[in-house]
C-alpha cells in the first residue's frame, strides 16, 4: 500500500490497533467504528488525534457526537465497484462539516481518483501499482468540467453568476485535493 | 434543440480524450480485459457475441438532420452500413473494432454527441416522450427537465459507482409515452392546484427478471426540487441497495423490501437534510434551458388541410399511412408522423445509412431539422406541416420506410437476442421477422387493432415484454429455444406486467401461438372498438388459455 496526501507520497503516522490489542497510549490512532464509540471515554483522555475505520456497507450513525473529536475517517474499499464510501465521504463533509483527513483505503484505480476527490477525500491509500505511479507521476487524466456541485466545492471554480449555477470546474492540472 | 456551450463541448471533449487514455491503456495490455470492463461500460462499449458493440447516446431521443447524418456517416465508415435504434431512444452499432473507438467518439463530438453513461452501473440516457413538445396532450415540454437531469448526471461523482444501472425518464403528458412506471425513477410533469408546474414522483420499477411497477412517492413536487429530490433518492439508494446480488441489485427490489412508505420516508428525510444547495433550480435558468427547446415557428393555418385530404382519397395507402402513423398535433395545421422502422421480415429497429441519410433529408425539409427516436424503435417526424405530407410520404416510401403500421401487431419491439447479444438464451428477432410476415397483411392488421408485442430473448427483458400487450421471452430449455409468452402487460399509464400464460412454446410453434391469442381477441372482443388490452383486462386470461393448450 502507498499513502498519498494531497497527491504527495508521505510515510503513515496513524496507527490502527488490530482486534484485541490495546492501543497506544500517544500518537494519532484510529479504531474501527463499533470499538471506538465503545471504548470513547478512555480514548478521549488521550491527548492525541484520534480517527475511525469505516468499513464497506458501515455507516455513520452513533458517530454523530464524535466526529468533531475526529481527525481521521478512513474509509475502508473492499472493490472499487462498491460505491458507497462516495456518498459516505460527502455526508461527512456537507451534513457534518468534517473537516479533518478523509482516507480511501484499498482497491482504488486511477480512473477514480478524481470522482472521490470530488467527494471529499484527500487522502488514498492504494493497492493498486498503477495507480500509485499514476498519482506519483500526474498521470490522473480526468474530466476537469463538470455538471454538478459536490463536495470539494470550495476548491472548484463555479460560472458567471446566472448561468447554469450547477456548474463547476477543476483547475489543471488535477490537483489531488 | 439544446446546443452545446463552449463548456459543453470542453466536457465531451475531455470525456475522450480520457477514454481514448483507457482504450489504449487496454490496447497495450496494461488493462486486463477485467480491469478495463467497467470502464469501457461507463462509454457504451459492450464486448458482444462476435464483436464491440458501441452505444451510442441519443438524450431524450431527439436528434438534429446533421447528427442523424453523422450516425449515418459513421455507420457507412466503422460499421456493416446500418444501426440499430434501442428502447433506451439510443443507437448501437453491432460491429466496431476497439481501436476505432476514439475515432468514433471524436466524430460524435463535433456534433454534440457522446456514448457517455449507455452503460454500467451508473444513471443511463434520461428518455422522454417522442412526441415531447408537439403533442396535443402535453402540460409542458419534458425535455427541458430531462436535459438539466442529463447534466446532472453526467459523470456525477457520487453516483457512478452504483449498485446496479439506474434509468430515468419524464412525460410531459398524462397520457404516459415514455414508460414512466418501469423506471427506476419515472416523473410525470403536472400542475398542482395554484397551476405551478411540478412532477408526480415514481420509484422503484423495473422490469428484467423481477418486474415492478413503480410507486408514487410524491404527488407533488416543485420543478425548483428536481435536482435535490433525484439526489436524495440517489443517496438512499446508493447507500443501502443490494450489492451482494446483482439480481437483487436494482432500487426496485430495495423499495420493495424496505416497503413503499418507508422508502418515501427514507427520501423525504435525506432531501430536507440536502436543503436549499446549488441544486436548487433557479426559475430564470429552467426558463433558459426551456428556450433552447421552444418550438420552431410554425405558419398560422387552419387545422384541416385542402392538399391532404385530396391526396388521401386519391391515394388509399396514402390514407392507409395517415390512419396508423399520423398523430394530433398541438399545432392546428401540423401533425406528427412515426416513421416505422419495422418493414416486413426485416429486424425491428434497424436503419440503413441510406435510409438515416433520407430522414435526415426530410426532417430537414420539413420537420424543423428534427427527429425523435422512440423508444418503441420507430422515428418520428414532430414538426410536418399537413400540407406537406405527400411529399413527405412519397419520399418515405421511396426509401422504404413508409411502412404504415405504427402501433399495430408488427409494431415489434425486439431486443437484439441471440444473434447478437451474450446474455441471452434464445434469438428475438427471427422470431420479430416471423411474426411480422405472418401478420403481413395490411387489412388484417387493421383489423387488429393497437396490440403492442414485445420480444426479449432472456430474462433481462430488454425487449420489454413485461410490459407488452402480448409478451414473448426467450428461455434456454435443455439447449433449445423456448418461448414463453405473457398477456396483458402494458406501459402507459395503467402500467400492469404481463402474466405468464402457461408452458412455453418452440420456436416452430410460437408464431402460431401468437395467431391462436390474437383469434382469440378477434372472437371475444364486444366490437372493433374494444382493444386488445380492453378485451383482456375484461376477460382475463381462461379464454386464452383454453385456445393455446386445448390440445394439451
Amino acid at each position: 500500500m502507498a499513502l498519498f496526501r494531497h497527491g504527495v507520497r508521505v510515510a503513515d503516522d496513524w496507527t490502527f490497533p488490530a482486534e484485541g490489542e490495546a492501543f497506544p497510549d500517544s500518537g494519532p490512532v484510529a479504531l474501527p467504528r463499533a470499538r471506538l464509540i465503545a471504548e470513547w471515554t478512555a480514548l478521549e483522555a488521550r491527548n492525541a488525534p484520534l480517527g475511525v475505520v469505516i468499513a464497506s456497507g458501515e455507516k455513520l450513525d452513533g458517530l454523530e457526537a464524535i466526529l468533531p473529536r475526529l481527525s481521521l475517517v478512513k474509509l475502508v474499499i473492499p472493490r472499487y465497484a462498491d460505491g458507497r464510501l462516495y456518498s459516505i465521504a460527502r455526508l461527512l463533509r456537507d451534513r457534518y462539516s468534517f473537516a479533518g483527513e478523509i482516507r480511501a483505503s484499498g482497491d482504488v484505480l486511477r480512473d477514480q481518483v478524481a470522482l472521490l476527490v470530488r467527494a471529499g477525500v484527500d487522502t488514498f491509500d492504494v493497492a493498486h501499482e498503477g495507480t500509485a505511479r499514476a498519482i506519483e507521476t500526474g498521470g490522473i487524466v480526468a474530466v476537469t468540467h463538470h455538471y454538478q456541485p459536490a463536495s470539494n466545492d470550495a476548491a472548484e471554480a463555479h460560472a458567471a453568476p446566472g448561468a447554469r449555477p450547477w456548474l463547476r470546474r477543476t483547475p489543471v492540472p488535477f490537483p489531488l485535493a | 434543440m439544446y446546443r452545446y456551450d463552449e463548456f459543453d463541448h470542453a466536457f465531451v471533449n475531455e470525456r475522450v480524450a480520457e477514454f481514448s487514455d483507457q482504450v489504449a491503456r487496454r490496447l497495450s495490455g496494461e488493462l486486463t480485459e477485467d480491469q478495463f470492463k467497467p470502464l469501457r461500460l461507463m462509454n457504451g462499449v459492450y464486448l458482444q457475441l462476435h464483436a464491440y458493440m458501441l452505444r451510442i447516446a441519443i438524450p431524450y431521443g431527439t436528434l438534429s438532420s446533421r447528427q442523424m447524418r453523422r450516425l449515418a456517416h459513421i455507420a457507412r465508415t466503422y460499421d456493416r452500413d446500418y444501426g440499430h435504434f434501442t428502447t433506451r431512444q439510443n443507437l448501437q452499432f453491432n460491429w466496431i473494432r476497439l481501436a476505432d473507438m476514439p475515432a468514433i467518439l471524436k466524430e460524435l463530438a463535433e456534433v454534440e454527441m457522446h456514448a457517455i453513461q449507455t452503460s454500467g452501473n451508473c444513471i443511463r440516457n434520461v428518455t422522454a416522450d417522442h412526441f415531447a413538445g408537439a403533442a396535443a396532450d402535453e402540460v409542458g415540454d419534458p425535455r427541458p427537465y430531462a436535459e438539466i437531469l442529463r447534466q446532472w448526471s453526467s459523470i456525477h461523482p457520487e453516483f457512478t459507482y452504483l449498485p446496479r444501472k439506474f434509468k430515468l425518464a419524464v412525460t410531459g403528458a398524462p397520457n404516459d409515452r415514455a414508460a414512466i412506471q418501469v423506471h427506476d425513477i419515472g416523473l410525470e410533469l403536472k400542475r398542482n392546484a395554484k397551476g405551478e408546474i411540478g412532477f408526480a414522483v415514481f420509484v422503484g420499477g423495473g422490469q428484467g427478471r423481477t418486474p415492478m411497477v413503480a410507486k408514487r412517492i410524491r404527488d407533488f413536487l416543485p420543478e425548483a426540487d428536481l435536482l435535490t429530490y433525484c439526489e436524495a433518492i440517489l443517496r438512499v439508494y446508493n447507500l443501502d441497495g443490494r450489492r451482494d446480488n446483482k439480481y437483487k441489485a436494482r432500487i426496485k427490489i430495495l423499495v420493495h423490501e424496505m416497503g413503499e412508505d418507508e422508502m418515501r420516508q427514507a427520501v423525504e428525510r435525506e432531501f430536507a437534510a440536502i436543503g436549499r444547495t446549488a441544486l436548487t433550480l433557479p426559475a430564470e435558468e429552467i426558463a433558459r434551458i426551456q428556450s433552447y427547446f421552444a418550438p420552431p415557428v410554425l405558419a398560422t393555418l387552419p387545422a384541416h388541410s385542402d392538399v391532404l385530404d385530396k391526396a388521401k382519397a386519391a391515394d388509399p395507402e396514402l390514407a392507409r399511412f395517415l390512419r396508423r402513423n399520423l398523430h394530433a398535433h398541438r399545432t392546428p395545421g401540423y401533425g406528427i408522423l412515426t416513421v416505422s422502422l419495422k418493414p416486413t421480415g426485416l429486424p425491428p429497429g434497424d436503419a440503413t445509412s441510406a435510409q438515416m441519410d433520407v430522414i435526415a433529408d426530410i426532417a430537414e425539409r420539413y420537420s424543423a431539422d428534427e427527429i425523435r427516436v422512440s423508444h418503441e424503435q420507430n422515428l418520428v417526424l414532430p414538426w410536418v406541416c399537413l400540407d406537406d405530407i405527400p411529399a413527405v410520404y412519397a419520399a418515405l416510401k421511396r426509401a422504404g420506410l413508409a411502412t404504415p403500421n405504427a402501433g399495430l401487431v408488427t409494431d415489434i419491439i425486439a431486443c437484439p437476442g441471440l444473434d447478437y447479444c451474450a446474455l441471452a438464451n434464445a434469438r428475438s428477432i427471427p422470431v420479430a421477422q416471423r411474426i411480422s410476415e405472418r401478420f403481413a397483411a395490411l387489412d388484417r392488421q387493421e383489423e387488429i387493432g393497437e396490440l403492442k408485442l414485445k420480444i426479449s430473448g432472456c430474462i433481462n427483458a430488454c425487449g420489454h415484454h413485461h410490459v407488452g400487450h402480448i409478451g414473448i421471452l426467450g428461455v434456454d430449455r435443455k439447449g433449445e429455444e423456448f418461448y414463453q409468452i405473457t398477456l396483458g402487460g402494458s406501459g402507459d399509464e395503467t402500467t400492469s406486467i404481463g402474466e405468464i400464460v402457461g408452458r412455453g412454446f418452440s420456436s416452430d410453434e410460437v408464431v402460431d401461438a401468437v395467431e391462436t391469442v390474437v383469434e382469440t381477441y378477434l372472437k371475444i372482443r364486444t366490437s372493433p372498438a374494444e382493444k386488445f388490452l380492453d378485451a383482456y383486462r375484461r376477460v382475463g386470461e381462461a379464454p386464452f388459455r383454453e385456445a393455446l393448450y386445448a390440445d394439451a
